[in-house]
């Protein structure tokens, strides 16, 4: 086995994958370096929810670019991926809430995402076991769902397919100045190393702006045409938390499989393994005040992850100080949908090529400069 | 001489004892528990409630496992 | 919620029900839970007609009815919401069982390896053909063929055949030479097992075959044949029914997930049978497959410790000490040959909650690759049946720790603060 790589990807979860994949096709060989296995951390943890989100103009243009890329894929995905079409509805508890849903509309609409009001009835019609009554809800029927852990399994695959090296069972001591420490004792050589490490990011490169952010999730036995679209509440509107506090809200996921994934939860200074009960008690009674029924379904596991998070809620695509050292991680709950749109932002910067999109806003270095500005704290609690 | 119960296995009457599980009256009624998720036909395998094969609606509760319900009268049982 | 416990016990085969008795006995106030609708366990569902276990099991279900033992029958375990407090689910109901000290008595499960046709109805585990038998299935007449490995096989068959079955023959996988040193160390044991071997030995006229197992199950809708090796020969056997499974796994499930060391696939306990955990014992399978009589003197000795009744329990320790190298030549003489590793092939149903093939599953390096790639082990059974498999075709350690320890109502998850807020949600309407 080879020392040398033209690269090295620190971490086989969907990002990692993903940047293995777009660097391969660059022409590029890559090394990926897992520690357990493919996609089993934040990747397995997480709702595989493919979303274009508003809360931020550079939020919206990097999920929308990465949700067309999942669109333009979603044909050669296998059927372990899991990739459907769905759509996501967010959902209007009240009159406010239908103020949202018409500003959300009227942002989408702008950018060429098809959205549709939904009046009370129609939600009932699209979401039966939903409460009644509720205001209603904006349909954006390009979103989609997949499972993580087998789509990154096929970014992989391909990316072996074009001669990438994935060492799994390998744990990273150290990473810079061109070479990774192995764990064994043996050490690799790259002029470009990516820690696509997730919430760990900061183990390799201490001080650096990621924190855990902890989720759970519950996911049920098989109900087949219980639920059809991803469902998200936007009553965070009312919520008196600020946006580092713990917070819980609505958000459910259809599976293929016929079974439900509800969730979702936050908790910053929340860094034990483990599910927190009382937290998951929140997340459940918020869930039961949409959707009474889910009271009544049968529970098969419930489990915990750690999102990255960092503090304006995009992303680090780009480059350190270390010149060969960069970073493809603090996607908080949107890496699923972003890992596409990363790979090649951070390839496109890597291969000189020009992008689809400004990278500016994703850059590391726009932390240390001290421009960074809140997004909106609203779509904070909102997706998985 | 125990109690007898009549009860229902998809939609069919059948009388069992009273001392009887409901996979055992699955049985009795020549049905088998469900389907798997490929299409296989199941039964019991554990008889103690660990493997879910022996699952069914009872009483219109889903993923019932039936190998630890005792038969009731007038038990509804679908299997699937 | 229901008022604590000083000592609850989970588990009502024989070292939950000796665990729960000693403890009562000395005046504590004791719980007994346990999931399946009768106190029992498995090993004593054979036991209402005269048989080898038939006296040890109604001496000790008279102590237990007699005792002041508040029995929790029907209640699946799958939480601890708070500490000393276990959740458990009643068809629908959820309930809070608080306690002082607590006893795991939760027993062993068959241990299933997968074959062709093993996923037809009519093939199911031995001492689960028994449960069923128990439970109310007719078998007067059917042609039935044990198989696999373990003690149990010849206890069942010998109860199969005093209900009426056409019990075809039993062929358990050890080698004659591998038995026979334990045929031989049963008279070194003071074990009402060998008073039944003797009792039915002079009446048995199945045939037994040592190192021999099944290779295939056929059949449509219902199994119709087996295809056994019989010392190297195959051997097609037209039959009703099929009882396989080799021998038993601890049911460390609620013990890993309340934090309890486990060692080597068993609970670690200390010499009063008390685990790594504070107040929490455990006894009887579990801590090592080892049989009924072992069961019950650590069930005692645990009863008694979690009732502070030390030097009454360290009077149990010499008779613990002699079960346990029984316990030991168990496993020597019932351990898997290695040609087991082949029986499935590539397209056969390792996990039967997700249908996934054996051939999917190997091609990972891990539990968790599997897993998370396959589905193998995310149905409801938590992987329990395709993990101890696996842990044998592939050396793999196939943990499963996360709550809920059984699937249970989303609304159970929930963490009851004032009153118990799992009932504000209708739990009992059709979905």
């Amino acid at each position: 086995m080879s020392l040398r790589y033209d690269a090295i990807v620190l971490g086989a979860g969907i990002v990692g994958a993903a940047c293995a994949l777009e660097l391969a096709r660059g022409g590029l060989r890559v090394a990926v370096v897992e520690r357990d296995a493919v996609g089993s951390g934040a990747t397995a943890a997480g709702m595989g929810h493919i979303v274009a989100m508003d809360d931020s103009p550079a939020q919206f243009a990097l999920t929308s670019y990465s949700q067309t890329l999942w669109a333009a894929l979603a044909a050669e995905l296998p059927p372990a991926v899991e990739y459907q079409r769905c759509g996501t509805i967010w959902v209007a508890a009240d009159d406010d809430e239908m103020a949202e849903v018409q500003r959300k509309l009227l942002f989408y609409a702008a950018r060429g995402i098809a959205a549709e009001v939904l009046d009370a009835q129609a939600l009932a019609d699209a979401e039966p076991n939903l409460k009644r009554p509720l205001a209603g809800g904006l349909l954006v029927t390009a979103d989609a769902v997949l499972y993580p852990p087998t789509a990154a399994g096929y970014l992989l695959q391909e990316a072996k397919k074009l001669n990438a090296v994935l060492m799994l069972g390998r744990t990273v001591i150290e990473a810079g100045d061109g070479r990774v420490k192995l764990d064994h004792g043996s050490t690799l050589h790259s002029p470009i190393i990516i820690n696509a490490t997730g919430a760990l990011a900061p183990d390799l490169m201490p001080g650096l702006a990621v924190r855990k952010r902890k989720g759970h999730l519950i996911i049920t036995d098989r109900y087949p045409g219980y639920l059809r679209h991803q469902l998200v509440e936007l009553g965070y509107l009312k919520s008196a938390h600020a946006s580092t506090a713990d917070s819980v809200a609505f958000n459910v996921q259809p599976r293929m499989t016929g079974q439900l994934l509800i969730g979702s939860s936050r908790q910053f200074d929340a860094e034990e393994r483990g599910v927190d009960r009382a937290i998951v008690s929140r997340m459940i009674d918020r869930a039961c005040d949409y959707m009474p029924g889910l009271a009544s379904l049968s529970a098969i596991r419930v489990w915990s992850g750690f999102r990255a998070a960092t503090p304006d809620k995009l992303p680090l695509i780009g480059p350190t100080d270390d010149p060969t050292l960069f970073l493809a991680t603090g996607h908080e709950g949107l890496g699923i949908t972003t890992s596409l749109a990363t790979a090649k932002l951070l390839a496109d910067q890597l291969l000189n090529r020009e992008p689809a999109i400004p990278f500016g806003p994703y850059l590391p270095s726009r932390l240390a400069s001290g421009q960074v500005t809140q997004s909106s704290p609203a779509m904070d609690a909102v997706h998985a | 001489m125990p109690d007898s119960i009549q009860m229902f296995v998809d939609g069919a009457p059948i009388t069992v004892s009273s001392a009887c599980t409901v996979a055992s009256a699955i049985a009795i009624a020549g049905r088998n528990c469900r389907t798997s998720v490929s299409g296989e036909p199941r039964g019991p395998l554990c008889g103690m409630g660990i493997c879910f094969e022996c699952r069914a609606m009872v009483n219109g509760k889903q993923h019932t496992r039936t190998c630890l319900i005792l038969c009731e009268p007038a038990m509804e049982v679908v299997t699937t | 919620m229901s008022p604590g416990y000083d000592t609850l016990v989970v588990g009502s085969g024989p070292a939950g029900m000796a665990a729960a008795v000693s403890a009562a006995e000395t005046g504590a106030r004791v719980g007994l839970i346990d999931d399946n609708p009768r106190a029992g366990g498995q090993i004593w569902r054979a036991s209402d007609k005269p048989g080898p276990q038939h006296g040890l099991a109604s001496t000790w279900r008279s102590r237990l009815f007699s005792s002041s033992v508040t029995l929790l029958q029907g209640w699946s375990v799958f939480d601890q919401p708070v500490a000393k407090t276990l959740r458990a689910e009643r068809q629908g109901l959820t309930s809070d069982f608080s306690y002082e000290n607590l006893v795991l008595a939760t027993g062993a499960r068959e241990r299933f390896l997968p074959f062709p046709g093993w996923t037809l109805p009519n093939v199911m585990g031995v001492g689960a053909m028994q449960a069923m038998v128990k439970g109310g299935l007719p078998v007067k007449g059917k042609r039935t063929v044990l198989a696999g490995s373990g003690p149990l096989l010849l206890a069942i068959a010998a109860s199969l055949k005093a209900a009426g079955a056409r019990v075809l023959c039993v062929c358990e996988q050890a080698g004659v030479s591998q038995l026979l040193p334990f045929a031989a160390s049963l008279a070194m044991t003071p074990g009402k097992i060998l008073e039944g071997l003797l009792y039915k030995a002079s009446t048995w006229t199945v045939p037994y075959h040592a190192g021999s197992w099944i290779v295939e199950a056929v059949g449509d809708t219902q199994l119709r044949s087996v295809t056994l090796s019989i010392r190297g020969k195959k051997r097609q056997v037209d039959c009703d029914y099929l009882a396989c499974a080799f021998h038993l796994v601890p049911n460390i499930e609620l013990p890993a997930m309340l934090g309890c060391a486990i060692d080597n696939g068993a609970v670690a306990i200390d010499e009063f049978q008390k685990t790594s955990q504070p107040n929490i014992y455990c006894a009887g399978e579990p801590t090592g497959i080892g049989g009924v009589e072992l069961s019950l003197v650590e069930g005692q000795i645990a009863g008694l410790a979690a009732a502070g009744q030390d030097a009454q329990a360290r009077r149990l320790f010499a008779a613990r000490t002699k079960l346990r190298r029984f316990s030991g030549r168990l496993a020597q003489a019932f351990a898997l040959r290695p040609e087991l590793k082949s029986l499935p092939r590539q397209d056969t149903i390792l996990c039967r909650c997700e249908d996934v093939p054996f051939g999917a599953v190997s091609e990972h390096s891990s539990w968790r690759s599997a897993k998370l790639h396959t589905r193998c082990g995310m149905g409801p059974c938590q992987g329990r049946i395709c993990g101890a498999a696996t842990e044998f075709l592939l050396g793999w350690n196939a943990d499963s720790t996360r709550p809920p320890v059984f699937p249970a109502l989303v609304s159970s998850l929930m963490k009851s603060a004032h009153g118990d807020r799992a009932t504000r949600y209708d739990t009992t309407t059709v979905t």
